[in-house]
């Protein structure tokens, strides 16, 4: 241990039933450095980040903080340390200011509900790091690059010298995160010790001093990042060799296959999700769709699978194969499958929408047609052929067929909904964040599933949040901003800052780059 | 050495207990834990028994197990309690499976059993028994129904709140009884009495002599139906999946606002039945006590066996036992009723408390792990 050590994490070994999500780990964290903490995901960052913050207790090993020893059994505990994390899920309160948020929760002498006083000492924090925060805004009000930058200004009004970052890019446009990376720096440069857990190889090269590898709980490495490189670190972080590069084939014979014009949708709360979206999706092409989480992809899709109330004046035409035309406004999901429309839809939230999380793979495989036929019965025989195909051809981990999809793991859960809505031999098929909380290879797989698709002439639209996938693997790229189309663009030619670029403002020449 | 041992305790304490979720037991595993609740309850329950009261513990429990089986009458008896519960409990278990909380059991059963007290009052001599019965169940059946249907027409229409709901329904079914009683009370007694007492008009008739039996059979073969109604039809599986989650549904097209009102008609219905069987086949009476609670207690029992109607046969006997067998050692030894309730409580509270320990295990600090460090 040297003087600047803030942290060292020791043999640390943490178990959920029979997972081993980190064993044996050590690692040490230095003032004044940015240390990267690389894995896939479900290689156990965030749990050993977790046990640092006190939401976890490890089953064994030792944690030392300034070269003492120490037990941290909760985020109290945590704090008192100087120890502060930025969990990828905000936790912050819709309803209260910024202010508000940043003394909830405090005791003792760093308790003060004198809001003005907060807001003196707030400004200061944010003079000293470049911040841009109004103490008297709502949270509801906030974007989410503003929710971050209050969740990281709260942990530094607790005293925190040690700040943990759980993928904070995630949710950024580039613009954003070049703004956090200048934050980091200065807080770096101030002396605090900084963690960015991450999967992003691009951000590590640029940004941290070291960067530690975890591999399946695991420790692996740590190295200096200035003789790391792309391809060195995916190794250690996969284990073998892979090629990173995205196939995209030209696209064949394309023929329009759908319409959608003047999609206006109101979400459940009211506010205009989608506002008068219109563009054409043809067979054999993928059509990237691409924006700030929450700017409209999740109405779009749903929108046009007929799972969203549509404003008067829309139209979404499928013009099928055999030459109809059907006009999907205002049918349910039943009626577009009965008109014989294969519409296949891997929604975001696989769980909670896509699949039945508390039954097995033969059970989700009838979710879509268990009602064929006239018997009052269910038919089991089928969907457990299919089920036993795709555990097979997609090599599913599942002790059974019948064992609970919540209990698998995500990319598991992922290939059970992309096979089940592949075997459906579609003509359009929307993916939300297909590889969300995929690792490397598992995400290479989804790509090449869906350049199959592609390639067999169907229509697919693929909602993504990594801007760098999204232009090696789409043809076309249309850009949502808060709910409006902001542009058509060919994904052969634009540029990554130019979508970050119209992700973030409505541009003024959208005819022209359309 | 001591002294850094000390020292070190007082920086780093590991918590003495840590609560950590348990993966899959082997069943063996589960049911010697549930076995060992039972035994484990028994000895508190006798610590109570002879600390308070000074009896022989051993004494008290052959009493409870005499009051619920003693004799081939009080076998029937404790059929015919747990008959009723199950009935109530295999009524909610399509409910509570689509997690409609269903709390109004109690009002179902009550305006099931008010609808058939008035046929048999008023229907008296103008009918076969046989078509008198069948009248007696189909209108209890609509009548619980009806009050099954109307919370979930409202919840499918303004997401009103079912438990609210269905709680308020129970009190509106109160209220027609109380009033009916008046209406058919001729002797001032607060009381309906022993309907057709002479002609039996409206009483299910006894199968080989034991008066339960029809009732029991019904029951049973209502509770193998539901079983398989919920794990084979499509009826079924469309409910488990507007349980588990309406998004789900509605991406697999099912119409969840016509689920919900399908299966509370059926709930309701079942409920309407099982108020049915309790004025024809067992109290030949109506009050405000027909259903006695068994609404609510139905809910416990469908909760403890997930749902899953055959389970439902288990907790049942295991709570008409208990109940049975209280009332035995409070007659038997001249007990305070509250005194027999506590027994019961004892015994339930560790059969209910071994789930925490199937779902569950506890971590003490280990000891060791600081003698290494040294």
């Amino acid at each position: 241990m040297t003087d600047s050590t803030a942290v060292r994490m020791q043999d640390i070994t943490k178990t959920f039933g029979p997972v081993k999500a980190n064993d044996r780990v050590t690692l040490d964290i230095r003032y004044g450095e940015i240390l990267s903490l690389l894995g896939e995901n479900g290689s156990g960052k965030t749990t050993l980040m977790n046990m640092l913050a006190g939401i976890y207790y490890p089953d064994s090993g030792y944690i030392y903080v300034d070269g003492k020893e120490v037990t941290i059994t909760s985020p109290h505990d945590a704090y008192a340390l100087g120890i502060g994390m930025i969990h990828q899920h905000f936790k912050l309160i819709d309803v209260f200011t910024a202010a508000e948020n940043i003394i909830l929760g405090l005791k003792g002498s760093r308790a003060s509900y004198d809001l003005n006083e907060v807001s003196d000492k707030v400004k200061a924090i944010c003079d000293r790091y470049g911040f841009d925060i109004d103490p008297r805004q709502k949270v509801y009000d906030m974007s989410v690059a503003q929710k971050q930058t209050l969740e990281i200004v709260k942990i530094l009004y607790r005293g925190a010298n040690i700040l943990i970052l759980d993928e904070p890019t995630a949710v950024l446009t580039p613009q954003e995160t070049e703004k956090l990376f200048t934050i980091l720096k200065n807080m770096r440069r101030d002396g605090k010790a900084i963690v960015l857990i991450t999967h992003k190889l691009n951000e590590v090269l640029a940004l941290s001093d070291r960067v530690t590898i975890l591999r399946k709980g695991k420790y692996i490495s740590t190295i200096p990042t200035p003789v790391a490189t792309e391809q060195s670190l995916t190794e250690m972080m996969v284990g073998e060799k892979v090629t990173l590069d995205i196939e995209r084939p030209e696209p064949v014979n394309t023929v329009k296959r759908l319409e959608v014009s003047h999609l206006t949708v109101y979400n459940e709360d009211g506010v205009k999700a989608l506002d008068d979206v219109s563009f054409s999706a043809y067979s054999g092409e993928i059509l990237g769709i691409a924006g700030i989480s929450g700017c409209g992809q999740r109405e779009l899709l749903e929108a046009i699978a007929g799972l969203q109330p549509i404003q008067d004046g829309a139209s979404i035409e499928y013009d099928d194969p055999d030459g109809t035309i059907r006009q999907l406004v205002g049918a349910s999901p039943r009626q577009i499958r009965s008109y014989g429309v294969h519409l296949s839809f891997v929604p975001e939230d696989r769980l909670g929408m896509g699949l039945v999380a508390s039954m097995g793979m033969t059970e989700n495989m009838m979710l879509k047609d268990y009602d064929k036929g006239r018997s009052p019965f269910l038919n089991r025989r089928e969907p457990q052929e299919l089920a036993d195909t795709i555990r097979h051809e997609l090599d599913v981990q599942t002790p059974d067929l019948d064992t609970p999809v919540r209990k698998l793991s995500g990319g598991n859960v992922q290939k059970v909904l992309v096979g089940r809505e592949i075997a459906a031999s579609p003509t359009v098929l929307m993916t939300a964040y297909a590889v969300r909380g995929l690792d490397i290879s598992k995400s290479y797989t989804i790509y090449h599933l869906l350049n199959e698709q592609k390639e067999k002439g169907v229509a697919v639209l693929y909602v993504g949040e990594d801007l760098d996938v999204l232009l090696a693997l789409s043809d076309k790229i249309l850009v949502l901003c808060n709910g409006r189309a902001n542009g058509l663009l060919d994904a052969r030619k634009v540029t990554k800052e130019e979508v970050g670029r119209r992700m973030t403002s409505i541009s003024e020449q959208k005819e022209a780059a359309a | 050495m001591s002294g850094r041992y000390e020292e070190k305790k007082v920086q780093a304490k590991e918590p003495l207990i840590r609560i950590v979720k348990n993966d899959e037991m082997p069943v063996w595993k589960v049911w010697g834990i549930r076995i060992l609740s039972v035994v484990l309850g028994m000895l508190v329950s006798a610590l109570f028994i002879n600390g308070i009261t000074h009896l022989d513990p051993l004494a008290v429990y052959k009493s409870m197990f005499n009051g619920a089986f003693g004799t081939s009458n009080r076998i029937w008896v404790t059929l015919k309690d747990m008959s009723l519960l199950l009935c109530i409990a295999v009524g909610l278990a399509p409910a509570f499976k689509m997690r409609f909380w269903n709390i109004g059991a109690e009002g179902q059963v009550l305006i099931g059993g008010l609808v058939s007290a008035a046929l048999m009052i008023h229907a008296d001599g103008s009918m076969p028994n046989g078509l008198l019965l069948v009248l007696m169940a189909l209108c209890a059946i609509a009548a619980g129904a009806i009050w099954g249907l109307i919370p979930a027409i409202f919840k499918a229409k303004y997401r009103t709140n079912e438990t609210l709901f269905t709680l308020m329904m129970n009190y509106i079914a109160l209220q027609l009884v109380e009033f009916y009683v008046d209406i058919w009370d001729k002797k001032q007694s607060h009381s309906v009495g022993i309907i057709n007492a002479k002609t039996h008009a409206g009483w299910m008739p006894s199968l080989f002599g034991q008066p339960y039996l029809l009732n029991i059979l019904i029951v049973l073969a209502l509770t193998v139906v539901m079983y398989f109604y919920l794990r084979n039809a499509k009826q079924g599986y469309e409910i488990t999946v507007v349980g588990e989650s309406e998004n789900t549904a509605r991406y697999a097209g099912i119409s969840v606002s016509r689920v919900m009102k399908r299966t509370m008609l059926l709930s309701g219905a079942i409920c309407g039945l099982a108020g049915f069987l309790e004025v024809s086949g067992v109290s030949h009476t109506i009050s405000s006590l027909t259903a006695g609670g068994r609404g609510f207690t139905a809910i416990i029992v469908a909760w403890l066996a997930k749902f899953n109607s055959l389970g439902m046969i288990l907790i049942t006997a295991l709570l008409s036992f208990l109940s049975r067998g209280a009332n035995q050692i409070a007659s038997d030894f001249n007990f305070n009723k509250y005194a027999s309730n506590i027994l019961i409580g004892i015994l339930l509270f560790f059969i209910l408390g071994s789930e925490f320990f199937i779902n569950y295990k506890l971590i003490f600090r280990h000891k060791e792990k600081e003698g290494q460090t040294l």
